[in-house]
């Protein structure tokens, strides 16, 4: 068969050089990209698509989403911390944890409204409360979240100036003071919602990487959130306080790695975009990061210094860790091949949906 | 709570309808589909759609390349030279011969050209409409499914959630019609609502879109792949017709002479919600666990 | 079109049914859904071809070759329906001895004069033709073997054939040349016949001796078809066909625009009327028109040498008075329908002209402007370069990119003191003096352009009331739905207003010539947007009475117009369309309320018949030739005859009715005349007149192409009309060289998201963006030789210009093998165009056609031509000027090349390496004949 022949063929690689072809479209520019990155990876699936085009169509977010994931969980392992920290005694933790609760969660909701295609209408999605659409769900979860977290953080803000303050602001600044022990322990006990549920918001749609990481993400994703707020807690905090947080952080790693490792070595093709390209690159460097954060928090957390860099590297590697897997997502949709094969295998195998 | 998965005889009293309409619905005939497009014409008439740019392909003559926020109707062309049936699925020698060409098997050209207007699915299980967090994607008392323009706030999560990849965020300069707003087919609701025939359905030419009940579509549909299946068009198989499948059978189902995947359709789409109770169930293990290492990051010894 | 659902084998040959008529297709659909065969041939693998059961590629410009294989099948199997074809056909007929047939002439039939390229026809005609018989006398078989069984049988079976007069035929040819409506007409119809069919100057025996020499190999060596593909297309219309079953054969462009376009159809014809297909349900011949209305412009003519109805336009010289105008039309004493043409032809006169038409003055005839010459569209481009014309009104029509020779097109338009273009859109026609290609190339400078564009924008058909003609002769009316935006009109009210305009310029004019304007019917009621009430010209067109106790009342049939004045008509076939006094052409009672054959759907003429001559349909006695196939037959009890269709026949003729020898008109109809406009009743296998290229079709090469005709030592057809002018150079072919310069084939076509020049379409965003780009179609082996990319660039190259095109490399473009070497052909839309005001533009492949037409409707070639492929983009500016006079350079190519009408004898050098340097006709000792040595 010749090239053009070739070219012409409605199979999965046959038809790729048409696509590259055609810079007209990004879609199709990326579908060039992908190209290349297949013929580096596996040259033998052997799939049938329509002219090498996504079945599934990728997500239309960007950056905003997977910091929002991100900032959210860093914001809700703060919230534990902070109220942790509250509860036996720890100041600097306490504070240190309530802030970045509070500038995490407010930057987060920033993402996401910016993220909207009519930012405007943000307000719509208290229209309704669906079980079924996480993103609904969510956005109650934050509802509820985000004044306690605010009253605890704003109170701590607020402390300093206390003194100076007018006289007719008094009143107001105290009684926040006296709310913020609460609202703290309330925030912290809907914090672990706040870090769990933006996996589903991932897994519960039909990009395959996501799709298939469904039983392990959430886990992934708490670990993440406490290793990332850990580490920021022993970057903030005096090592004489950063004790609980660097258990929390050491313990949050140790649980992303170990259940980072099972999920993909239980998703078949659909872990190959959390090697590759982006995806790959990111989750790669996420590993070293958490192990460098983990084993530094280990053995140099009652150093300040060390403490704080692996409290640096621990923020950082959850920060690739959820734009990895976000990477990895939208590659796996852009990329016919992990639609169609583990499809394909399911009806060979009998579990089709439809037998 | 109205079910997830699974077959739902009639999705619109399960969406709270009192007593409606039977359901309607496409079923799209392809062995007689002549690519002519009048289809993704009509329906961007009568919806007022805008184009979707003017770029050649070189996909045979589809130029317009899938469904998307600007194309609710999409006609996908393959060329296809005779091959035998895939593995996967067993068809027989009879598969490798063009539409009606049993009668003739050795013909000129061992090569056929395929040809499929593509839809919306309105499936009984739409996963947009699960997790739309507006309700701007809602059950019409039709069964289908349609985004509510002034309401959508383009949080864009319906477009990876469709299996079939067919809603999308419409790009554009802010300004114009809609864009930044999930869009897609439906089923022309303001003409069913008028008792009329969709657009689509009304422009093409050979029948090869046909409207209706969906039961009746149904069993026609049936009848019409026994008559292939008579004629030895072996490779001639429904696609989205029974609600068995992934998404509680398709309120928009096809006849199709080849297998999904080479329309560009999944051979086994699946809604996401099947799998959310036990989605949820892990999230909430995972929060406790959160929970409990924190308290027991301050628990656990001094320092 | 729709009793398409009743055939039992569809053969779409020239036509790309699917694409191009998508909403005639469901027909085909329906057909197959019901078992039909659906067999395409065509150059391309299209989407007919998609849904069809047999794909038959073949060379383009070969068809008749293959229709020729076809018939020989047919005869030398006996497949051929032997009641039909004696009772009905001229099989029967004999010629005259001195017809000599192509085989023998190498090339040409008798008569031809290679000096002025013509036949003279007198030797084509019956035998018989030259002695005019005594008045009444009953014509005697001249020949022994007609006193055989097989002649007594013409008594009861064929009689009806023998002892007839001539009559005009209605003719499709009344689409174009100079015999216009009138058509052929025989000095009489004296025929002698042999109903043994075995005679050898019997019109069978001449066919099956013209015929032996397609075999499928010849068919293999010309088309590129093999023979097990070929037989199977005569198995299948050969079992399809017969009393129980029909086959229908399918044609559009793809047949008529080429130099031998007309036997092109005639071939099929033949084919047609051998199987007894012709005047049936599920049968005929579909000639699919190329857009809205063509019949209906044909009908009432946008064609210089018609009038209404097929009445020709009378010429100067040869018609000075009505008496000699109307006996080129029907000799005395003929029967028919035409024998009344002197009724359709004042009623025509009554129309225009009213009371100023009158016994006197012969109805005005002598207003009538008189033919002077070709006044066709392409020699009038050529008098425009000429500067001998000033004006000229483009409507609906865009010749910059729909026409061949686009180049010589907007060069000649450039030369016209003003242009009136109304169309929807700005089209190229409009703007070639500011965008065009000329402008770019240099050749054209806008500043020195002196003409002056009038651009009108136009009303859609859905901005105003009127009709539709369709394919199938039926009138459909349409409605004004919405009032047309800003300045946009209709034509009607363009030419009112321009008429009204006119004629108040020359109110007080004393000169004669202006009467014929000032004396115009000009008084349409108008509406409150001054638009004429399109529904009055329809009750003109249909005529009424003027005199008598009826008068006022419009007219039921022709039938009832009078040659004496008292009745008018704007065109006497469409008079009915308001019988009753209503627009028969607007009803619109749904298919499921009526019969299939749906007769209250608009309304088609003559007299609603929607299939003409089916009293075919029934046997010679007047039963059907089966129930299955039963459409009209005679009702012995009634006495009439009756059917799902209006009987295409008088309605009381029975079946055994023999007139009085030389009765004329209608009343001269024998019962069994099933082809009752034909001259001698019968359908003509072999046409004895009326053509001026043949009496029967035979295989010539185009006009371009880089094959040698194989089967004599002509190549193209030697009656063509060339047009040898520096700026319409031909490429060689063989045997002229170096053919090879130009080695491949291109036909050109539409796609079915656009529609001809594009002026409907790609102004419009949700057309265009379903084909935004010119391309060319070329196979994956081409591609592969000539190192194309599929979506890269491909420079396309004739002796006019050259053209670049986006390349689609496809496997349904296939390599023929023609006399064992591969052929490729090149596909391309026509649809875009150079300009600035389209959503979507390109070059037009019509600029790579030169100009050379059919000799009977002057109609272009322009589905097949040779052309050379290059990767990448042309030239620009100057620079494509230089490149193909390159071209010009390589293949040695002057005025005479390509032009040369008759093949001259091969010498050593040209003959050598040329397939026909080893065909029996070069070889053969016809040099000497005397036919040659006229030539010499």
């Amino acid at each position: 068969m010749s090239q053009h022949q070739a070219e012409l063929r409605a199979e999965g690689r046959a038809d790729q050089p048409v696509q590259s072809q055609d810079g007209m479209r990004d879609r199709r520019r990326r579908l060039g990209k992908r190209r290349r990155d297949e013929h580096q990876m596996v040259p033998d699936a052997v799939f049938t698509s329509y002219y090498g085009r996504p079945v599934v169509k990728a997500s239309p977010w960007e950056a905003d989403i997977p910091a929002y994931l991100f900032l959210g969980g860093l914001a809700a392992g703060s919230s534990l911390l902070g109220a942790g920290a509250g509860l036996t005694g720890r100041p600097v933790l306490r504070r240190a944890g309530r802030i970045s609760a509070l500038t995490a969660i407010s930057v987060s909701f920033a993402a996401l409204v910016h993220d909207l295609g009519r930012p405007s209408r943000f307000v719509n999605m208290l229209r309704v409360a669906k079980p079924t659409s996480p993103m609904s769900v969510g956005t109650w979860i934050l509802t509820v979240y985000g004044p306690l977290a605010g009253v605890a953080g704003a109170a701590e803000l607020l402390a300093p100036f206390a003194g100076r303050l007018p006289r007719s602001l008094r009143m107001p600044v105290q009684l926040l003071g006296r709310l913020a022990g609460p609202a703290g322990v309330g925030s912290a006990v809907v914090a672990p919602a706040v870090a769990s549920y933006t996996a589903v918001l991932l897994t519960h749609t039909s990009t395959p990487t996501w799709s298939a990481a469904r039983k392990h993400l959430p886990f992934v994703f708490v670990g993440s959130a406490a290793a990332a707020s850990g580490g920021l807690g022993m970057l903030l905090a005096p090592v004489s306080e950063a004790g609980p947080a660097r258990r929390l952080a050491l313990g949050g790693a140790l649980l992303e790695l170990g259940v980072e490792h099972s999920m993909e070595a239980s998703m078949g093709i659909t872990a190959e975009p959390l090697h590759q390209g982006a995806g790959g690159t990111l989750m790669r460097a996420s590993k070293i990061l958490t192990v460098l954060g983990a084993v530094g928090s280990l053995f140099g957390g009652r150093n300040r210094v060390a403490a704080g860099l692996s409290g640096a590297c621990l923020v950082a590697g959850s920060a690739c860790t959820r734009f990895g897997v976000f990477e990895a997502g939208q590659a796996s949709a852009r990329d016919p091949k992990y639609t169609v094969v583990p499809q394909r295998q399911r009806i060979e195998r009998g579990e089709s949906a439809g037998a | 709570m109205p079910s997830l998965s699974g077959p739902l005889h009639d999705p619109a009293a399960d969406a709270g309808w009192q007593n409606p309409p039977p359901r309607k619905g496409f079923f799209t005939d392809t062995s007689v589909c002549i690519g002519c497009k009048a289809c993704e014409v009509a329906c961007k008439e009568w919806n007022g759609v805008p184009d979707d740019g003017f770029n050649l392909l070189g996909s045979s003559y589809d130029n317009t390349g899938s469904l998307s926020a600007s194309t609710w109707r999409h006609v996908a062309f393959i060329e296809q030279p005779a091959k035998p049936a895939s593995s996967t699925v067993s068809l027989g020698m009879p598969s490798t011969v063009k539409p009606g060409e049993a009668m003739n098997p050795e013909s000129a050209v061992d090569f056929r050209w395929l040809m499929s207007s593509d839809v919306c699915k309105h499936c009984t299980h739409a996963g947009c409409l699960d997790v739309c967090p507006t309700g701007s994607l809602f059950r019409t008392e039709f069964g289908t499914v349609v985004v509510q323009e002034d309401i959508c706030n383009g949080c864009g999560y319906c477009v990876p959630a469709c299996p079939f990849g067919v809603i999308d965020r419409r790009v554009g300069e802010q300004g114009q019609k809609n864009v930044g707003i999930a869009q897609k087919c439906t089923l022309c609701y303001d003409r069913l609502g008028a008792g009329k025939t969709p657009a689509c359905a009304q422009a093409c030419p050979t029948e090869s879109i046909q409207f209706g009940d969906l039961d009746e579509l149904r069993e026609r549909a049936a009848a019409r792949v026994e008559a292939l299946h008579a004629q030895g068009v072996e490779s001639a198989r429904l696609y989205g017709d029974s609600p068995d499948d992934g998404v509680g059978g398709a309120g928009a189902f096809f006849l199709l002479l080849d297998q999904p995947e080479v329309y560009g359709l999944p051979p086994d789409p699946v809604v996401p919600t099947r799998d959310l109770p036990q989605m949820w169930r892990h999230a909430a293990l995972a929060a406790a666990g959160l929970l409990a290492g924190a308290v027991a990051a301050f628990l656990g010894g001094r320092g | 079109m729709q009793d398409l659902q009743n055939s039992d084998c569809i053969v779409i040959q020239g036509s790309n049914m699917a694409e191009c008529h998508p909403v005639g297709f469901q027909w085909v659909m329906e057909a197959k859904k019901r078992g039909a065969r659906i067999i395409h041939i065509d150059p391309r693998f299209t989407r007919t071809s998609a849904l069809a059961d047999h794909y038959v590629p073949l060379r383009a410009g070969s068809d008749i070759a293959f229709l020729g294989g076809i018939v020989n099948y047919i005869l030398s199997n006996e497949k051929y329906f032997h009641e039909y074809v004696l009772a009905y056909t001229n099989a029967a007929t004999l010629l005259r001895e001195d017809f000599v047939d192509v085989d023998d002439l190498d090339g040409v039939f008798s008569g031809y004069d290679p000096e002025t390229g013509m036949y003279d026809t007198s030797t084509w005609t019956y035998a018989g033709q030259d002695d005019v018989p005594a008045p009444g006398s009953r014509t005697e078989p001249s020949e022994p073997d007609a006193e055989s069984p097989g002649g007594s049988r013409a008594d009861n079976a064929g009689a009806g054939g023998t002892g007839e007069e001539s009559e005009v035929s209605q003719s499709e040819r009344g689409g174009g040349h100079e015999l216009g409506g009138h058509g052929a007409k025989l000095k009489h119809a004296e025929v002698q016949r042999d109903e043994t069919l075995q005679h050898p100057r019997s019109v069978f025996q001449v066919l099956k001796r013209h015929y032996a020499r397609y075999t499928p190999e010849l068919v293999e060596q010309i088309c590129g078809v093999s023979p097990e593909d070929f037989l199977k297309v005569c198995e299948a219309v050969t079992e399809n066909s017969g009393r129980e079953r029909t086959t229908a054969w399918v044609y559009s462009v793809g047949w008529t625009h080429h130099t031998v376009g007309v036997q092109y159809i005639r071939g099929s014809a033949i084919i047609q009327l051998l199987l007894g297909n012709m005047g049936r349900p599920g049968g005929g011949i579909m000639a699919l028109r190329g857009h809205a209305s063509i019949q209906g412009s044909t009908d009432i003519p946008t064609l210089f040498n018609l009038l209404p109805g097929y009445l020709p336009m009378p010429k100067v010289g040869e018609h000075d008075d009505l008496a000699s105008y109307l006996d080129t039309i029907r000799s005395p004493g003929q029967k028919g329908f035409w024998a009344e043409a002197e009724s359709y032809t004042v009623s025509l006169f009554k129309a225009y002209w009213g009371n100023a038409a009158t016994p006197e003055n012969e109805f005005a005839f002598h207003y009538l402007p008189k033919l002077t010459g070709d006044h066709g569209t392409y020699q009038t481009v050529m008098d425009m370069l000429e500067d001998k014309v000033e004006g000229y009104f483009l409507l609906g029509q865009n010749p910059a990119v729909g026409s061949a020779h686009g180049r010589m097109q907007r060069l000649a338009m450039a030369r016209l003191k003003w242009l009136v273009v109304r169309d929807l859109n700005l089209i190229e026609s409009a703007t070639f003096w500011k965008d065009g290609p000329e402008i770019e190339t240099g050749e054209l400078k806008t500043e020195d352009i002196d003409t002056e564009v009038f651009f009108f924008p136009a009303a859609s058909h859905a901005e105003k009331d009127g009709t539709f003609t369709q394919t199938q002769r039926m009138l459909q009316w349409h409605h004004k739905a919405v009032a047309p935006p800003g300045d946009c009109r209709s034509e009607l009210h363009f030419f009112f207003h321009l008429g009204r305009k006119i004629r108040e310029r020359l109110a007080a004019s004393t000169e004669q010539r202006d009467r014929p304007i000032l004396d115009l019917t000009w008084d349409y009621p108008l509406d409150a947007e001054g638009d004429p009430s399109a529904d009055a010209v329809l009750r003109e067109i249909n005529g009424s009475h003027l005199t008598g106790e009826k008068a006022g009342q419009l007219l039921n049939s022709y039938t009832e117009m009078k040659p004496d004045g008292s009745t008018s008509g704007g065109c006497w076939i469409y008079s009915g369309v308001y019988a009753d006094g209503v627009n028969q052409s607007a009803r619109r009672k749904p298919g499921r309320e009526q019969s299939w054959v749906a007769p209250e759907w608009g309304w088609a003429w003559p007299g609603n018949r929607r299939t003409l001559y089916n009293r075919a349909a029934a046997d010679p006695d007047g039963k059907p030739w089966s129930e299955r196939k039963a459409y009209v037959w005679w009702d012995p009890e009634q006495q009439v005859w009756t059917g799902h269709d209006v009987p295409d026949f008088p309605a009381d003729r029975a079946p055994s009715y023999r007139p009085e020898p030389g009765t004329p008109g209608v009343a001269g109809l024998a019962g069994d005349d099933a082809f009752i406009m034909q001259s001698d009743g019968k359908a003509w296998l072999y046409a004895p007149e009326g053509l001026l290229d043949g009496p029967l079709p035979t295989h010539y090469e185009p006009a371009e192409s880089p094959v040698r005709n194989p089967m004599y030592r002509q190549q193209a057809s030697p009656t063509r009309q060339v047009y040898p002018r520096p700026d319409n150079l031909q490429n060689p072919s063989p045997p002229e060289e170096p053919a090879e310069v130009f080695p491949y084939l291109f036909t050109t076509y539409r796609l079915t998201e656009h529609h001809t020049a594009g002026g409907m379409s790609r102004w419009v965003p949700y057309l265009s963006e379903l084909q935004p780009e010119f391309f060319c179609e070329v196979s994956p082996e081409l591609a592969r030789e000539r190192g194309l990319a599929h979506l890269g660039w491909a420079t396309i190259v004739t002796a006019r210009t050259a053209i670049e095109a986006r390349v689609l490399v496809t496997e349904r473009v296939t390599p023929l093998l023609i006399n064992g070497k591969q052929l490729h052909q090149i596909g391309l839309p026509y649809h875009w165009g150079v300009g600035s005001s389209a959503l979507v533009t390109g070059d037009s492949a019509n600029d790579l056609f030169g100009v050379t037409l059919d000799p009977n409707v002057h109609i272009q070639e322009s589905k097949v031509a040779s052309c050379d492929i290059q990767p990448g983009r042309r030239p620009t500016g100057p620079a494509l000027l230089r490149f193909v006079a390159d071209y010009h350079g390589r293949a040695g190519i002057s005025t005479e090349t390509g032009n040369t009408l008759r093949t001259p004898v091969a010498t050593g050098a040209a003959g050598s390496g040329s397939p026909a340097g080893s065909t029996p006709a070069e070889s053969s000792p016809v040099e000497s004949s005397p036919v040659e040595s006229q030539e010499d």
